[in-house]
């Protein structure tokens, strides 16, 4: 039987040499990808034991989070609390997989909260991701930038959810893009850098892939779709873009940068649709929570509820499993 | 079974089938046994033959075999089915249609199963594809039926129509064939394909049910014997058939001189054209989309791979890695991408040139993992270091078989593009606009898709250019291929009364008159006939009033290469060419008295008729000088976002073979649109008055008309007929002679060119100009183009 292992210190990720002939002669025909990614998820689908150990494997990818203005120290405990335990004994136990220490990948909350969530979380394998760099618009200084990551880093974050300043992308300003993820890079020390692109706001797909690239270059440690709070968040033909941007980089440097879907991914279906994505397109290396999250709150409760569909064979009810 | 903690740990795919049960109880209502629908009714089952199952090989049921009698009852029933049918609304038709799309979808769940079970295609493709493309070529036609009268004014329905489908999109081609039949007024007996009738026995019970008059779709299954029998039968009036070139050609000449009307939708090696600046993941998932659709037995397949050099090498490795990643298996699981191949025979014939291509020197690869023992399977395959002389890049292999060959700049592209008889379809990948464009116009094939592949609805008529065959499916374009122009049911012209026989004779003169040698009219030359020989021509009264050459092959073989020289024609602005055209008019008009005295030397009409024939074929010029700036195309009104543009495409070297009668108007008649929309032509005019012609190139050679568009050859035109039938680089021959038809078309089998004959005689007065000459100037190109910033 297989146990999950306490998440291995994030491999680093190196920075390789800012090369603007790479990101300019990038090339994205923005039908094509829809085509792929509207008839990806009728090409490939799970059913049975074989959807429930997908998204049994969906929530160990999860970044539970929370980003509101109301968040208090209780709602994030509570949500530390059901990241332990996303799902009822019961149910595990029904499917077999009781001991295998299903939990959640990390708990994303705003750097203020970070201690809180620290030590709610504390003796589980349960990371604590931050937002940080003037989340959700990147409208800071630098340097103020460069301070809420140490901050965040100092109450012991292990994961720092960084947003790029998006007037780089749509100004063309490749080099800038690189440095400024460079410095983060830097400020964020051994914690795992997630670099959000905000890919709603880009303009185009091809911009999408091109901000890859660059960011790539710049050593993050995960790519992420979008802060959760643009007009469009995580689309398949926004994830299949940075994807594919991450499978030439592994390609070119033989680095495996991770990926994360983030922003409105609500279903068990569409969680099975971005696991979908990741194995056709990037392979079994990226099934884990090393290289793959998805970042979404309500997402948890749909899936428990396809859980115990596939226990009892009966439709759940949302009540009949603990909020968050 | 595997536990849920195993697969947690391999998180693999698992087995997700769709249930066979329905579409296997409906097989078991028939008792597993079909017969016939004639008539609105089955008939008894005989002659039974299996029905396999491609993915298992074992049987899923018997049909009978169609023999004599059978295709008799059928085609009967379908004519006395034919004036209920016609007799009814537009709007009555079109609510059969209409009715036929809403069982299609009320049952679109078990045609996909049983269609993926007899033919072997993944559930994916006939449920996400197939079924619904069908659905909306009903639709679609509905609409058509709807506007028939309002939009076909000058048009009737052909008939009865015999439709051959084949089997690799079975319920798919029946629709493309059947629906616009139907809408058209015509009653259709459909044979398909021997290894997978089942859909259009589903589809015949269907229409029954949907009230559709028994004998207005009629379903003989059989193999090719009783394809043959429909081919042949003397009731039939139009063969409408896709399937192989090689079937084709046979069609093509057990036809000949049948009068029987012919629409082929023939073979094809479509190039799937890959610059360095596309989007190569995109390329990637366009050639699974391409040639691993239907394991590759598809007509219109991008099976000739070619690709920019500078990217040859990452893309080919690219390709790699997602075939390793395709999936083969059982066809009704919904994650699988690659089903079995439809029969052994099918099976057989992929090996065997996959095996011919190693010997011949190529290089094949094929993903690692194994196909499936039980049924008939291929794996994806994918050959490199292929020579443009190889069998493989050159033969039709309708298989899952890629071949890939490298090229450097546009015009190579191009070059290695259309180094193929066949013209089906192409797929171009650029993100450069322009070069997408420029290529598009410059490959020779029915159907261009832009940075998109394998793209179909039924809006954008679907055929091809060369031996890919000749007619289209969908579309205004379609349409055509079942209707008649109105004229051919009025009685035939009352012959011309010849007036004042022999009253014009001239006094004797003082001087003898100069002699005069008409010649041919060759690349923009007067020569002399290769024979050395000259044909008399007579006026009415039997006195010799000309000599001309007397044109022999080598004559239409010069005349020919003279046409393809003045290629440039094809692509000279559409104002110039309306320009020319009203030049020639003008030049005309400058000399009517001479060319209605002409005519009546010839014919012995009256001074008054052929003043009356003169003045007609100059506005005929002025007319078709109208058109040249004015037929461009069409944008159809498809799903996709962007563009689908029919462009009208000249046909390019064009034989014209003209009556006897109205030497000059019908002359005039059937040049002017041919040239005005970019055709070149050879032209044997009316074998017993040829002098109009010869006159004729007097202004021609005055009119600015650049040298090669217009040749004539006078001589027997039986004889130099057959020679442009047979003529391999002649793309199309109007037929207008009252002579051997038969030849004409058995001939042309050669290079299943198209034809256009027409033997009834015509009022050329009437009903000498409109969009039954337009549309046989043209051939149909639809390209996609799809839009996204």
């Amino acid at each position: 039987m297989t146990t999950i292992a306490r998440p291995a210190p994030a491999t680093r990720i190196a920075p390789t040499p800012f090369d603007l002939a790479e990101i300019e002669r990038v090339r994205v025909n923005r039908s094509a990808v829809e085509r792929r990614a509207a008839s990806l998820p009728g090409r490939r689908t799970v059913k049975n034991e074989w959807q429930a150990a997908w998204l049994l494997r969906a929530i160990t990818c999860l970044d539970l989070t929370t980003l509101a203005g109301d968040d208090t120290p209780g709602t994030v405990r509570r949500l530390c609390a059901k990241a332990r335990q996303p799902v009822r004994h019961d149910l595990l136990a029904a499917l077999g997989v009781g001991g295998l220490g299903i939990r959640v990948a990390a708990v994303c909350v705003y750097p203020n909260l970070v201690p809180i969530a620290v030590e709610a979380l504390a003796g589980s394998a349960v990371s604590v991701a931050a937002v940080a760099a003037g989340f959700p618009a990147g409208q800071t200084s630098l340097r103020t930038k460069v301070d809420e990551v140490l901050d965040a880093v100092a109450h012991g974050a292990g994961e720092i959810d960084i947003v790029i300043s998006r007037a780089h992308v749509l100004t063309g300003k490749w080099r800038a893009l690189y440095d400024e993820v460079c410095e983060l890079k830097q400020a964020a020390g051994d914690a795992r850098l997630k670099v959000i692109l905000a890919a709603g706001e880009l303009g185009t797909l091809t911009n999408v892939a091109r901000a890859s690239v660059t960011v790539l270059q710049a050593g993050a440690d995960f790519l992420k779709t979008s802060t959760g709070k643009e007009q469009v968040n995580a689309t398949l033909p926004i994830g299949l873009v940075m994807v594919r941007a991450i499978r030439e980089h592994f390609e070119r440097t033989g680095q495996r940068v991770g990926f994360k879907a983030a922003g409105g991914i609500r279903t068990a279906k569409a969680a099975l649709d971005w696991l979908i994505l990741m194995k056709e397109e990037l392979g079994d290396a990226w099934l884990t929570a090393e290289r793959f999250r998805i970042g979404a709150s309500g997402l948890l409760s749909d899936i428990e509820r396809q859980l115990s569909h596939s226990v009892t064979g009966r439709y759940s009810a949302a009540h009949s499993h603990p909020m968050v | 079974m595997p536990t849920v903690a195993d697969l947690f740990a391999q998180l693999s795919y698992g087995p997700a089938p769709e249930s066979a049960a329905p579409a296997l109880d409906w097989i078991a209502a028939h008792n597993g046994r079909f017969g016939h629908f004639i008539d609105g009714a089955w008939t008894a089952p005989a002659q039974l033959v299996p029905v396999v199952n491609p993915a298992t090989a074992r049987p899923l049921a018997e049909v009978s075999l169609g023999g004599e009698a059978e295709i008799d009852a059928a085609v009967r029933a379908a004519r006395r089915a034919l004036p209920g049918w016609q007799a009814l609304t537009d709007h009555a038709r079109a609510r059969f249609l209409y009715a036929l799309a809403r069982g299609v979808q009320r049952h679109s769940r078990l045609f996909a199963v049983l269609e993926s079970l007899n033919n072997g295609k993944p559930i994916r493709e006939s449920r996400d594809v197939d079924i619904p493309l069908v659905a909306r070529h009903f639709a679609y036609h509905a609409g058509w039926a709807q506007l028939l009268e309002r939009e076909f004014r000058d048009w009737r329905p052909v008939g009865v129509v015999g439709q051959i489908i084949p089997w690799n999109f079975p319920l798919l081609m029946l629709a493309w064939k059947v629906a616009p039949a139907l809408a058209a007024g015509c009653t259709v007996v459909l044979k398909p394909a021997e290894f997978t009738p089942l859909s259009a026995l589903l589809f015949a019970e269907i229409a029954g049910r949907a009230g559709l008059p028994p004998g207005v779709l009629n379903v003989v299954t059989g193999d090719g014997s009783t394809g043959s029998l429909l081919v042949r039968h003397p009731e039939v009036a139009k063969i409408a058939f896709t399937g192989s070139t090689e079937v084709g050609r046979q069609i093509r000449e057990a036809t000949a001189g049948s009068g029987k009307r012919l629409s082929l939708e023939l073979g094809g090696k479509s190039p799937f054209i890959v610059f360095a600046d596309a989007d190569l993941d995109g390329v990637v998932e366009g050639i699974v989309d391409a040639i691993w659709f239907n394991q590759g037995q598809v007509c219109c397949a991008g099976s000739r791979l070619l690709v920019q050099e500078s990217i040859a090498e990452r893309l080919e490795a690219k390709i790699r890695a997602r075939m390793e990643t395709l999936r083969i298996g059982d066809p009704l699981d919904k994650a699988i991408d690659i089903g079995a191949i439809v029969s052994p025979v099918q099976l057989e014939k992929i090996r065997a040139l996959c095996e011919r291509g190693v010997q011949e020197g190529a290089t094949c690869w094929q993903p690692s993992w194994a196909v499936p023992t039980e049924g008939y399977w291929f794996p994806p395959t994918l050959f490199t270091n292929v020579a443009p002389a190889a069998t493989i890049a050159q033969v039709e292999i309708f298989g899952p078989v890629l071949v890939l060959l490298p090229f450097r700049t546009p015009d190579e592209a191009v070059a290695l593009a259309n180094n193929t008889p066949y013209g089906l379809a192409a797929s171009i990948w650029t993100e450069d606009v322009s070069t997408a464009l420029d290529l598009a116009s410059r490959v020779k094939a029915g159907t261009v898709w832009i940075n998109c592949t394998n793209q179909f609805d039924a809006a954008s008529g679907f055929g091809g250019y060369r031996e890919s065959g000749f007619g289209r499916e969908g579309g205004r374009e379609g349409m055509f291929e079942y209707l008649r122009p109105r004229w051919e049911d009025e009685p035939p012209p009352a012959p011309l009364g010849a007036a004042g026989r022999g009253a014009r004779r001239a006094s004797a003169p003082t001087l003898p008159p100069i002699d005069r040698t008409p010649k041919l009219f060759v690349g923009g030359r007067q020569v002399r006939p290769d024979s050395g020989y000259s044909r008399p021509v007579f006026g009415p009264d039997g006195t010799l009033i000309g000599e001309v050459g007397d044109g022999n092959r080598k004559d239409i073989r010069n005349a020919v290469e003279a046409a393809h020289a003045a290629a440039g024609w094809g692509s000279a602005t559409p104002s110039n060419r309306s320009q020319v055209v009203s030049y020639v008019a003008e030049n005309l008009a400058t000399r009517a008295d001479e060319f209605s005295a002409r005519i009546v030397q010839q014919t012995g009409v009256s001074a008054a008729e052929a003043r009356r024939e003169v003045e007609l074929a100059i506005e005929r010029l002025f007319r078709a000088a109208a058109w040249a700036d004015k037929y461009g195309g069409a944008v159809q009104a498809t799903p996709l976002r962007g563009l689908v543009v029919a462009v009208h495409e000249p046909v390019g070297v064009i034989g014209i073979v003209c009556p006897v009668e109205r030497p000059l108007l019908a002359l005039v008649s059937l040049i002017a649109p041919a040239i005005a929309l970019g055709n070149r032509v050879v032209v044997v005019p009316s074998e017993r008055h040829p002098l109009s012609a010869t006159d004729l190139y007097q202004v021609i050679e005055t009119s600015d008309v650049p040298a090669g568009v217009v040749n004539i050859v006078t001589g027997s035109t039986d004889a130099l007929a057959a020679v442009l039938a047979a003529h391999d680089d002649v793309e199309s021959v109007w037929y207008h002679a009252a002579g051997d038809r038969a030849s004409v078309e058995r001939l042309a089998a050669g290079n299943l060119k198209r034809l256009w004959v027409v033997t009834r005689p015509r009022d050329w007065i009437a009903h000498g100009e409109g969009e039954e000459f337009l549309r046989e100037a043209v051939q149909v190109k639809n390209i996609w183009v799809p839009a996204g910033a």
